[in-house]
């Protein structure tokens, strides 16, 4: 399988800490890979290295082999790294439709004048974006809520809406971070469901999650981050037989305790 | 939104009816000709706070027009008094001269969000007086005065507009000018927001990380709506200076920069014409609380403040409230 995403000894370091330290792994096509590990790991700041929301110190992201580190986050969405947010990131003044149209802003052809003037070219974008977005809202379950105003959804529709917001930019490997937080059993594993079926029409899904069974359900591969440093990488049943994983875990549960 | 194409049109045709037939009309039967004065001054002044209009619609609380029109006010002045320009030429140069301005004075204060890109453009008002006192081109506190007419505008020997200065009444000439810039203007803004750009601005206004995380680059888009702003700020102060035949380092100041922006609030911030309504009203509201002498300022800060609390979304939202009971 060939390699979608390449991280090689990236570091960030905020000051005196050191955040991310010389972390490198890659991503294969149509993989499911999460990031994991506790509390303070790094794994948000690496999020954000790789979505290109932060630069990086040293080291670099590559994306078919075309470095993307560095660039304005924008530029990199158009090369077809696309992220998610934790929270209930979502234009909630518009309606559930229109978030996910203006989400196509990327396969535009239109400039800023041609939507002004109404160009052809402008008019044909509309109607394409309309129908594709009827069906990304359909593939997520949303397309009963299509005219509601965003900031009405229910949470679990809301997180979907931010997976349909990305979907509709088309990227080559979508970012979601920490898709399952604050969700019960059975949201969760209907998200399980639906990442899945985001990889089956050939997208290629990284992950930063907190929730270690529905990581281990969905995910090919792992990479285990404790204190900004990678300390293990494999798949889910390597993951957990592995002795330093399971002491960063213990480790960090015995300080909670403590306090 | 909800209102269909014909009663769209009807409603136009209307407006344009009102504002060139029969404001004229009335205004002549009733021989109240210093009302040309004070339309044309709501014109401009609402052409100016569409540009306010603009910047809040990108999640921007711009209280730095003022510094705008100052500019184009100076820009067109200086070169019709020093240059011998006609004024039809300065009028959009001025206008372009304050969009390139507000690009580079843009670049880097855009950056900042809520209050403290409000402060920032709070003090360029200021910036621009104290420029306008200091170099040696405006001609200090005394300014630029005894500013020609608008002289005739002609193209391959016809005569489009006539010379100001030849006209009987040259206060319905600057009324009609102003009028058909404000129409120009709102129309270039409603075509603005009903289009994709329209929906890219409000993706902004509500979440800019959200939005450069799809492929929107935000820089670029709010320097544009930046520049577009002030581009209505120069125009509307450049036909101020003509009109006053002058312009001084007060000719417009903070307050004016804070009213731009009340005439929006007050017309409602969701409406793209909010800010012609807003202008309307606040303005004609001063000058009829000026019969309360002393308490002038206390009554009308008073009704603004409750005006708000009831109606936050600006007087506009009462008629969305009003079709969606009936």
């Amino acid at each position: 399988m060939a390699e979608m995403l390449e991280v090689s000894d990236l570091t960030k370091r905020f000051g005196g800490l050191v955040a991310v330290n010389n972390v490198s792994f890659s991503v294969r096509e149509r993989e499911i890979l999460s990031v994991i590990g506790p509390n303070g790991a790094g794994k948000s700041t690496l999020f954000k290295l790789i979505s290109s929301f932060l630069k990086p110190t040293t080291g670099e992201v590559r994306l078919k082999g075309e470095r993307i580190s560095g660039l304005a986050p924008h530029i990199a969405a158009r090369k077809g790294v696309v992220r998610t947010f934790q929270e209930t990131t979502i234009f909630k003044n518009m309606s559930v439709r229109d978030n996910v149209i203006i989400a196509h802003h990327l396969r535009s052809k239109a400039s800023l004048f041609g939507f002004f003037l109404g160009t052809g070219a402008a008019k044909v974008d509309e109607a394409a974006f309309g129908q594709s977005a009827d069906e990304i809202l359909a593939l997520l379950g949303l397309s009963s809520l299509a005219n509601e105003t965003a900031r009405n959804l229910p949470h679990g529709h809301l997180r979907a809406l931010g997976i349909a917001i990305g979907l509709a930019t088309n990227p080559s490997i979508l970012l979601l971070d920490e898709p399952f937080a604050g969700m019960n059993h059975d949201e969760t594993m209907r998200m399980v469901e639906m990442v899945r079926r985001l990889r089956e029409r050939g997208l290629t899904i990284l992950l930063v999650e907190h929730d270690m069974p529905a990581v281990m359900k969905i995910s090919d591969r792992l990479v285990v981050l404790n204190f900004g440093q990678k300390i293990a990488e494999g798949t889910p049943s390597e993951i957990q037989a592995n002795e330093k994983v399971i002491e960063a875990y213990l480790g960090s549960e015995d300080e909670a305790i403590g306090l | 939104m909800t209102l269909n194409r014909n009663v769209k049109i009807a409603a136009v045709v209307a407006f344009l009816a009102i504002v060139f037939i029969a404001v004229p009309a009335v205004i002549s039967a009733s021989g109240r000709f210093d009302l040309y004065y004070t339309l044309t001054s709501v014109a401009l002044l609402s052409i100016a706070s569409a540009g306010v209009w603009l910047t809040f619609y990108i999640g921007r609380i711009n209280i730095g027009q003022g510094a705008y029109a100052l500019m184009g006010g100076y820009i067109s002045a200086i070169l019709v008094m020093n240059h011998g320009w006609s004024f039809w030429l300065a009028l959009p140069v001025a206008g372009l001269f304050c969009a390139a301005a507000s690009v580079l004075i843009g670049l880097p204060i855009l950056r900042l969000r809520g209050v403290y890109f409000a402060m920032v453009t709070l003090v360029l008002t200021e910036v621009a007086r104290l420029l306008a006192l200091a170099l040696p081109i405006t001609n200090g506190a005394k300014g630029i005065v005894s500013i020609p007419l608008p002289g005739a505008l002609s193209v391959f020997g016809v005569t489009l507009i006539p010379d100001f200065a030849s006209l009987q009444n040259s206060r319905l000439a600057f009324y009609l000018l102003a009028v058909t810039l404000m129409v120009v203007c709102f129309a270039v803004m409603y075509r603005l927001v009903n289009s994709r750009i329209g929906k890219l601005c409000q993706s902004l206004q509500q979440n800019e990380e959200l939005a450069s995380s799809i492929g929107v680059n935000i820089a670029y888009l709010r320097v544009i709506a930046y520049a577009v702003s002030s581009f209505f700020g120069g125009v509307s102060g450049a036909i101020f200076a003509a009109i006053s035949q002058s312009i001084y380092p007060s000719s417009f100041t903070v307050t004016d920069s804070v009213n731009f922006m009340l005439n929006c609030f007050l017309g409602g911030l969701g409406y793209v014409f909010g800010p012609m309504l807003g202008t309307l009203v606040l303005y004609f509201g001063w000058d009829l609380l000026f019969q309360t002498g002393q308490f002038q300022l206390l009554i009308y800060s008073g009704l603004m403040i409750v005006l708000m609390l009831v109606l936050p979304n600006g007087l506009l939202s009462l008629a969305e409230m009003t079709r969606k009971k009936g």
